[in-house]
């Protein structure tokens, strides 16, 4: 079975006058159905594997695979459609485009893909954000939302153009605990339920600890 | 409608007051460009129509472009010859009857045949040096600068008795002669014939209003001792900007210098377009500055929307996307500004069609400022404006396209 994500020795290094090392020498693989937990220190290098996994960052080392695709030689267009179809990002804040609803929000990947008709598009994207509890909100702005909702929103747009993977930057790092425990059965169901594959980064070891498999950094490396 | 439109309708709707200052400004340096265009190509228009109205399209007179050889250039095979005495030319139009018969043939237009001689206006004790013109009252109608400028008289009183004279109002008023009153003309050969002023025109044109006497043909071929001579034949085209061509061929068959209006102003045509540039230089400089506030906008929106172009490029917009956004968002101000600049312009235009005034000083009266109506100078102000706001949006958009997502994540979180 072909891997959703695999890495070897996965290396970024900034080059700067004294270069820092981000990420060295990682090497792991993501399948299917698997809810993976990236933890360890701040700076340890958490968010840079993810931004690496998720394709906006380049490499400086090592290669790195998507869906049994090698991701080097990707162009920037390649690389944003991959993102597009086979990836959903989940950040610490929700980063939803203020000026448009939550429907909306959820539509913007989908239309951007272009595989529905609009008034699919319309449809699935009532029915996300009414599965995650948001079917009262659906036309309000996310200045309308709570934060919890705002980032039940977020994991809605992630999943509207039904990524395999979804890679979360602490998604619950500025919620309170009660939203947190809410989007993180969120993110549990996707696996258990729909089939997905999560790689979430989280400071919270008790969450960490509830997940199928933990990888943890210290000072870029897997420990 | 397609998406990244939606988003960039969405983004400057959101600016309601910034993108309503930025379209203002677009609006009023288009309106601006188009009103001045139209004050400027109609004066110019005016100018340039006065200008062909009151001259012959073609001149042609006995003159040559070059001096005649003489017979002993032709007889002697010499490098030089010096203190030669050169023969005197009989100056005038040679068989005037063929040439004319000739230009009756083909000449798209009007003409008159004249004799033009220097001499003295005499009334009473004073003098006034003119240019004493014989012309065919019949032909002259269609060609004359004179007819239709009459203050006291007609064209028409020339014809009226044998030795009529029409002159202008200022030279009538340096003669201290007036309707009526008969006046003395002197060649410059010597002869004197008497003149009885049948009509008083005002052109506006100084040169003509003070040293124009106009009489019969006849008449001035005997006051200037040249029976059945002319030396000039001007002409009228129906299309003025045919001159140049019907000069050439005039003066290639009948070997006198034939001059078209074109060539006569040349200086003047040539400063015209010395003023177009001018003009278009200015518009230019007008919608850079409509172009340096879209800049500003589409800036400042790119700077604040840095997070939304990095989740964008997050959800799978590539940088592509990202620079028709913004170029689109650039596009549109221009767009919705130069709409509103037209019809703008139009108002200004048509309030300046609607200032009359007059200039008390020299009696002339000038009803209306000259106005070009021409849609061109709304397709020129409009293409300016909407290629000011593609580079001032291109610049920001190519910035905001290469935004790396991760610094702006990183810096949001």
């Amino acid at each position: 079975m072909t891997a959703l994500i695999e890495t070897e020795h996965l290396t970024r290094v900034l080059p700067e006058i004294i270069p820092v090392t981000l990420v060295r020498d990682i090497t792991l693989s993501i399948g299917d159905n698997e809810l993976v937990a990236v933890t360890g220190p701040s700076g340890s290098g958490k968010s840079s594997l993810l931004y690496l996994l998720g394709l906006l960052d380049r490499p400086t080392g090592g290669t790195l695979r998507i869906g049994g695709r090698d991701a080097g030689p990707m162009d920037e267009r390649e690389r944003a459609a991959t993102r597009l179809s086979e990836l959903g990002f989940v950040f610490q804040f929700h980063f939803l485009l203020p000026e448009f609803t939550a429907r909306e929000n959820v539509e913007i990947p989908m239309r951007k893909l272009g595989r529905l008709t609009r008034q699919e598009m319309h449809d699935r994207a009532g029915d996300l954000l009414a599965s995650l509890g948001l079917g009262d909100h659906l036309d309000k702005r996310p200045d309308q939302l709570s934060g919890g909702q705002r980032q039940r929103v977020a994991v809605a747009r992630a999943l509207a153009n039904d990524p395999p993977l979804i890679l979360a930057d602490e998604p619950t790092g500025s919620l309170d605990t009660r939203s947190s425990e809410q989007v993180f059965t969120i993110l549990e169901e996707l696996v258990r339920k729909r089939g997905k594959s999560v790689v979430a980064v989280t400071h919270d070891l008790d969450m960490a600890a509830r997940m199928d498999r933990r990888i943890e950094l210290v000072d870029g490396r897997i420990r | 409608m397609p998406l990244i439109l939606d988003i960039a309708i969405t983004h400057i709707a959101g600016r309601g007051r910034q993108t309503v200052v930025a379209v203002l400004g677009v609006a009023v340096g288009v309106g601006f460009s188009i009103a001045m265009a139209a004050l400027m190509q109609g004066g110019q228009d005016d100018f340039v129509r006065q200008l062909v109205d009151t001259m012959p399209h073609v001149d042609i007179t006995d003159d040559q472009r070059s001096a005649r050889r003489q017979p002993a250039e032709d007889a002697f095979a010499t490098v030089a010859i010096s203190g030669l005495r050169p023969r005197d030319d009989r100056r005038g139009i040679i068989n005037p009857t063929a040439a004319t018969a000739w230009l009756e043939s083909w000449i798209p237009g009007r003409f008159a045949a004249s004799l033009k001689t220097q001499g003295v206006v005499r009334y009473s004790s004073r003098e006034v040096g003119a240019s004493i013109i014989g012309v065919d009252p019949q032909r002259e109608l269609g060609v004359s600068p004179i007819v239709g400028k009459f203050i006291k008289g007609s064209f028409a009183d020339l014809a009226a008795g044998g030795n009529n004279v029409l002159i202008g109002d200022t030279m009538a008023n340096r003669l201290g002669a007036g309707l009526g009153d008969t006046i003395t003309a002197v060649s410059s050969q010597g002869l004197t014939r008497n003149f009885k002023i049948g009509a008083l025109f005002h052109t506006g044109t100084t040169a003509r209003d003070e040293g124009e006497a106009y009489v019969l043909l006849k008449n001035a071929q005997i006051v200037s001792a040249r029976p059945n001579a002319i030396n000039e034949i001007r002409i009228k085209l129906d299309d003025p900007n045919r001159a140049p061509a019907v000069a050439k061929r005039a003066e290639a068959e009948l070997g006198y210098k034939a001059v078209a209006w074109q060539e006569a102003n040349e200086s003047i045509l040539q400063a015209l377009v010395v003023r177009n540039v001018i003009m278009y230089t200015v518009v230019g400089a007008i919608m850079l500055v409509a172009g340096f506030g879209i800049y500003n906008i589409i800036s400042t929106i790119t700077h604040e929307k840095a997070r939304d172009i990095a989740i964008m490029k997050s959800l799978g917009f590539p940088e592509a996307d990202m620079r028709r956004l913004f170029l689109l968002e650039g596009m549109a101000i221009g767009a919705g500004g130069s709409a509103i600049g037209c019809v703008l312009g139009f108002a200004m235009i048509y309030a300046l069609s609607m200032v009359r005034f007059q200039i008390a000083a020299t009696g002339q009266e000038i009803t209306h400022l000259p106005i070009a109506w021409s849609l061109l100078h709304y397709v020129i102000a409009s293409a300016f404006a909407l290629g000011s706001a593609a580079v001032a949006g291109y610049l920001p958009a190519r910035r905001a396209a290469r935004l790396n997502p991760v610094d702006i994540i990183r810096g949001a979180t």
